[in-house]
């Protein structure tokens, strides 16, 4: 499997693992209380810290543990990076699009933050899953 | 969603007359990852001319000798 597929699993491993953590604390303080209520902002920003650090800290020891040239990358893994990427920032600029009308529509802070989450972790899956499904088929061909 | 290539190649025949050279081997001379090599030998990807030309010069041969394109492709009649 190359270095970047693995980056590519531990990506979706520690984004969902992350914002799972993250909707089971809110949800286990809302408790019956409405959810827009909730002290939200502590958590989500400790799990978006987090999952940064988690994906760098897993980087470098897989790089260590793969040994001297574990991490090389070619312009096929720059030309599915640059694809997938463009793959899941459709996501983001959707998000930006609800969270616009969301905001014109007076939601909740609560509402809004959450909708920009939400987008960022799609975002992250999607290209992720883009990018594992690219290294599957040989890369995407940019010509 | 991944476009099949239609370029062919004689790599790992060319491996085996060059001393039986790994697939680890020829992506070090040619500064690829042996994934790279894998997916272009099995024609899931086909290499920019750039890492052509490097793979063709690893073996001192030119570029058709290693890799080939169906003539009926692009046809304009």
């Amino acid at each position: 499997m190359a270095f970047e597929e693995k980056r590519a699993w531990v990506m979706i491993v520690v984004t969902v693992g992350a914002y799972a953590i993250y909707v089971a604390t809110v949800l286990s303080r809302a408790g019956d209380a409405p959810l827009a209520d909730v002290a939200y902002a502590g958590a989500l920003l400790w799990t978006i810290g987090g999952a940064i650090v988690t994906a760098i800290v897993a980087h470098i020891a897989m790089a260590i543990a793969g040994g001297h040239g574990a991490d090389r990358t070619d312009e096929r893994d720059r030309e599915i990076n640059h694809v997938s990427e463009r793959i899941g920032q459709s996501v983001v600029v959707i998000g930006a699009l609800a969270v616009l009308i969301m905001a014109i529509a007076e939601l909740h802070h609560f509402w809004i933050a959450n909708a920009v989450y939400l987008a960022f972790v799609l975002s992250a899956v999607l290209s992720s899953f883009a990018k594992i499904m690219a290294y599957r088929q040989g890369g995407f061909q940019t010509w | 969603m991944v476009k099949p290539t239609q370029v062919t190649n004689v790599i790992r025949a060319l491996r085996f007359a060059h001393d039986e050279m790994t697939q680890a081997e020829l992506a070090d001379r040619v500064g690829v990852t042996r994934q790279t090599i894998i997916a272009i030998e099995q024609g899931r990807y086909s290499p920019s001319l750039e890492m052509a030309f490097r793979i063709a010069r690893v073996f001192r041969v030119g570029l058709d000798d290693v890799f080939q394109y169906p003539d009926t492709e692009g046809d304009p009649s």
